[in-house]
């Protein structure tokens, strides 16, 4: 259902995560819908608390005594007797309430395929693409003997599990044989005893009597439309749509003060507005802008515990979204140093430290995972855990984000002799038109500058890339709201959420240092100049601001390329930012970094220094 | 703003505990309301499922899945010995020659049968689980089958981080300042069965000579990340645990690195030396926050059982607070004041600060994030 400015002139979304609760207030403004207040509180889904409402009234009273300062209005007021008043009434109430959620760590499923790369797979996307965390993927050859699968299944305890397996009219005798191992592990949900556990059944349809004599007992039951129904052919919205059925039903049912808080969300007609899982909601939105500006597009949220990625490529706006449940800068900030390794850390940080100081400093960083680094050399060493962090999330991401496996291709005769296989990644960065980042590290920066060198030594962008940063993690919340009206969304989404920072010049290709890399000759609307031939293995920034365009004129040297056509000279138009125009000539496939630790904290100091990422006392 | 919500673990002497202690699944529950229970003592109990084996037996017989019901001897729900038949063939000719049969691997039951895949489920016996009181207390409520909710006054601290499960023994105090470092020569067999209390570190052999002498737990302010890595074998990534066996439990008080243990939890801990203590290890920083728990049950009266309502703590001026993050890290202060606008900090960050007084007199000011509140 979706409603207009008549209906829809203001609105309180809410993104009830794990730590805080994040209010907005999106309102009709001079013909045009702006977010113009925002508030937050601590989440109150756990103990002492235990109900999830009373952080969204205490984020919205302080929305409420927000709004009443800047209208100079002591009158208004969204809620009365700790409810919200829909539809407004003047001062009184607002005309919609809408909300996501990612709290009691958010859904937990597990999936079940018979092949892990083909149904096990599809498995996977749905639930991700629905907003889950994927706690395992269990399939008839992922290398495990039967018993180790059912003890693993038993000791996950999900919120729900997904089961794909075999194309319709194939072999049912996997999928059954997967049925009954879920069976004799008697699963149990996650929140509570006091129900059964949802398994969703997606996979082939001549195997359903089966899977119910093997399953209904036991399980509470949901047989949709098969995922994979042609090993060519991909269907995953049924599945989704179950899966965010169930996530109301029964997770939320579950969760403290969930009941009441989905009685709260309605539109101004007063039909129920369905919460959310929080990254599903910002799949909406990122979907949503690819399509309407026909870009493709990388986002990036990174939170204190979880990474997620959400991409959309190709002229299909294939969405793919991944959760790296392990990789964060608080919670699992522990992890990504487990996993990146202190040399991979090391690698990012412009000056000497004695390990095990850093080491100890990481653990206390995940015991109190809400500390902010208050000294300057804290600041850096966590942005370089951050850059680590994106780039294992990403490198997940380009794995998964990939086309369907398993699949017969006609090979033409230029193909024949390539290496190319079915399931390559569809993630192209020289094709990738605007990269996103979000999450505290990135959104709450000091300097929007050091936002800008994290995204592009942690993602590589190539060619010409757009950077943008959502300001205050706005995201989940318009996703939400595009579910009433598209316009509020894409409006607000377009002027308050996304601040553009500025674009990204990387030419392709191996040089050597000092060699000539790129010219670069650039002309502003205000008659400024810059033009240079800048050698290999260097960066530069120049000041081009929001809404700012400089016509470019670019050409490469030694065999360094430009776009995907391989272009080496290029006439274009650069989109400016809040940083500018970063012209950076350290190569792509492959990107190094000094060796010899000397000279790497030199060329660091050097680059930070151009990009003005830190103060200059800590670069010298 | 003249107050925030803030963050803190509680160091207390005295304080009204309710602890749920309930079942992993349903069963039985072994105390009544009313009854008072010791700390090593069962309150509930149950038998979790057996572990289920699967096998292939139509594969094992050499016949096709839907074959199978031919040849079964066994139907689900039937109680099968190590050795029980499972199925047989007839032979050659059906004459008993070349006879195949295939035995069932473990004690249990059949689970099930399927004529699609030829697939068999055994499930070994139900394993008994029990549940201990864990304190000194009070019966206070029995939740049907599933536990109890025991309550008493106790001393009570919570721990930044732990290892190691719950344990019981008396508290033993080594250290003589709380920024002592753990002696190992100190820990001798007078120490069996103990709760030993460093002060503001131990090092990896300390615990290796601690496990040696039977030490039940070891309280301490800071630990070095690469000696728990060395006790447990591996890095830990996300900090859940309390479930290492590791032969004691360890709690931290303060964090990582050497840090002095807090003059309060040290003195708490001084005052009740050679107390009945009950300690675990458990940490989950993420959803569902738990954290390590010293508990000195002390005597008390039914009718002092009144929990205060839950609520956050509160940062204003006069709060006692320790600092979390460098600079000063460890230090306890007093708030002054509670400055509304934000303000930059060295890493240039925009943050809503505290002004705060340490004991000595000197002033500071730092990010309201990076204190937490000694509740008492």
């Amino acid at each position: 259902m979706q409603y207009d400015e008549k209906r829809l002139t203001r609105i309180v979304a809410t993104d009830c995560g794990s730590t805080t609760t994040k209010a907005i207030l999106i309102e009709w403004v001079d013909g045009e819908y702006r977010q113009t207040i925002r508030g937050e509180a601590p989440t109150t889904v756990e103990a002492p608390l235990n109900d999830v409402t009373k952080g969204v009234i205490n984020a919205t009273q302080e929305l409420e005594e927000l709004a009443r300062l800047k209208y100079k209005n002591p009158n208004l007021k969204f809620m009365e007797n700790g409810e919200f008043v829909i539809p407004r009434k003047g001062d009184i109430g607002v005309d919609a309430y809408v909300s996501t959620s990612s709290a009691g760590g958010g859904l937990q499923m597990m999936v079940t395929g018979v092949v892990a790369a083909m149904t096990g797979e599809s498995a996977e996307r749905a639930a991700l693409g629905a907003g889950a965390i994927v706690m395992d993927l269990i399939a008839s050859n992922d290398k495990r003997m039967n018993h180790e699968k059912i003890e693993r299944i038993r000791q996950l305890r999900p919120d729900m599990i997904l089961m794909a397996g075999g194309e319709d009219g194939g072999t049912v005798k996997h999928v059954v044989e997967m049925a009954e191992l879920v069976a004799g592990a008697d699963p149990k949900p996650r929140l509570g005893s006091s129900y059964k556990l949802p398994v969703i059944y997606a996979g082939n349809k001549d195997a359903r009597d089966e899977i119910k004599n093997t399953l209904a007992e036991k399980v509470d039951l949901i047989v949709t439309d098969n995922i994979r129904p042609k090993l060519e052919q991909e269907n995953l919205g049924p599945a989704r749509d179950k899966i965010h059925d169930l996530f109301m039903e029964h997770v939320m049912q579950q969760a403290p003060g969930y009941n009441k808080l989905m009685e709260w969300t309605k539109g101004p007609d007063l039909q129920n507005v369905p919460i959310m899982p929080t990254p599903a909601a910002v799949g909406n939105i990122m979907q949503a802008i690819a399509k309407e500006e026909n870009i493709e597009v990388v986002g990036v949220d990174i939170g204190g515990a979880t990474t997620d990625v959400f991409s959309v490529f190709t002229e299909e706006y294939i969405f793919n979204r991944t959760v790296s449940a392990n990789l964060g800068m608080s919670y699992s900030i522990s992890n990504v140093l487990a996993s990146a390794g202190l040399d991979n850390i090391m690698r990012w940080v412009p000056f000497d430290i004695n390990e095990g100081e850093l080491r100890n400093m990481i653990k206390n960083k995940m015991i109190r995972p809400t500390t902010i680094p208050s000294l300057l050399e804290e600041l850096v060493l966590e942005q370089a855990i951050a850059k680590e962090a994106l780039r294992l999330a990403f490198e997940q991401h380009k794995e998964f984000a990939s086309g369907l496996k398993g699949m017969q291709r006609q090979r033409d005769i230029s193909e024949a002799f390539s290496q190319s296989t079915s399931g390559a990644t569809i993630v192209n960065l020289m094709t990738l038109n605007l990269l996103v980042g979000s999450g505290g590290v990135l959104s709450h920066a000091p300097r929007r500058n050091q936002t800008v060198m994290m995204l592009i030594d942690a993602f590589l962008p190539e060619g010409i890339t757009r950077l943008a940063v959502d300001s205050i993690f706005m995201m989940p919340h318009l996703g939400v709201l595009s579910e009433i009206s598209t316009k509020a969304a894409t409006e607000v989404f377009r002027k308050d959420c996304m601040v553009y920072l500025g674009t990204c010049v990387a030419p392709v290709g191996k040089g050597k240092t000092g060699k000539p890399a790129l010219y670069a000759k650039l002309e502003f609307a205000d008659g400024r100049k810059f033009e240079e031939e800048i050698p290999y293995g260097e960066m530069r920034l120049i000041p081009c601001g929001e809404g700012e365009v400089a016509k470019a004129h670019l050409k490469t040297s030694g065999g360094l390329i430009l776009d995907k056509d391989k272009n080496r000279e290029l006439t274009i138009d650069l989109h400016g930012g809040k940083v500018g125009i970063v012209l950076d000539t350290r190569g792509r496939q492959p990107f190094g970094l000094p060796t010899e630790k000397q000279e790497r904290i030199a060329a660091l100091k050097k680059w930070m220094n151009e990009l003005n990422a830190y103060p200059k006392d800590i670069l010298v | 703003m003249g107050q925030a919500y803030s963050a803190g673990l509680t160091v207390t002497d005295s304080i009204v505990l309710r602890k749920e202690r309930i079942l992993p699944l349903k069963g039985q529950v072994l105390v009544k309301k009313g009854d008072m229970v010791k700390a090593d003592q069962v309150v509930a109990e149950t038998l979790l499922p057996g572990k289920v084996v699967p096998f292939n037996l139509a594969n094992k017989l050499g016949v096709t899945p839907a074959q199978l019901a031919t040849y079964i001897k066994v139907q689900p729900g039937q109680q099968i010995t190590k050795d029980t038949v499972l199925a047989a063939n007839k032979g050659l000719f059906g004459l008993g020659f070349l006879k195949s049969e295939v035995k069932s691997p473990v004690d249990g039951e059949v689970e099930n049968i399927s004529a699609v895949t030829g697939q068999v489920l055994l499930r070994e016996p139900r394993i008994p689980v029990q549940v201990k009181a864990f304190i000194d207390g009070l019966v206070t409520d029995v939740i049907e089958n599933e536990g109890v909710i025991i309550e008493n006054k106790s001393a009570y601290i919570q721990g930044i981080f732990g290892l190691g499960d719950e344990t019981v023994g008396e508290l033993k105090m080594l250290a003589e300042t709380p920024d002592d470092e753990l002696d190992p020569a100190k820990i001798d067999e007078s120490c069996r069965g103990k709760i030993l209390v460093a002060g503001a570190f131990l090092h990896f052999h300390a615990i290796d000579v601690a496990r040696k002498h039977g030490v039940k737990a070891i309280i301490t302010g800071g630990i070095d990340d690469q000696d728990i890595k060395k006790l447990l074998g591996y890095d830990i990534g996300v900090a859940i645990t309390g479930h290492e066996k590791i032969g004691l439990t360890i709690v931290c008080t303060e964090g990582f690195g050497k840090i002095t243990m807090a003059q309060k939890t040290f003195d708490l801990l001084k005052a009740f030396n050679g107390r009945k203590t009950s300690i675990h290890g458990r940490t989950q920083i993420r959803a569902g926050v738990i954290r390590p728990e010293i508990i000195i049950p002390l005597d008390f009266d039914a009718n002092e059982l009144i929990t205060k309502e839950a609520s956050l703590p509160i940062l204003e001026p006069g709060t006692l607070i320790r600092i979390i993050r460098q600079p000063h890290f460890g230090r306890i202060a007093k708030v002054t004041a509670l400055p509304e606008e934000l303000t930059k900090v060295e890493s240039e960050t925009l943050v809503r600060i505290l002004e705060g007084e340490f004991e000595d007199g000197t002033k500071f000011s730092m990010p309201r994030a990076n204190v937490e509140v000694i509740e008492s």
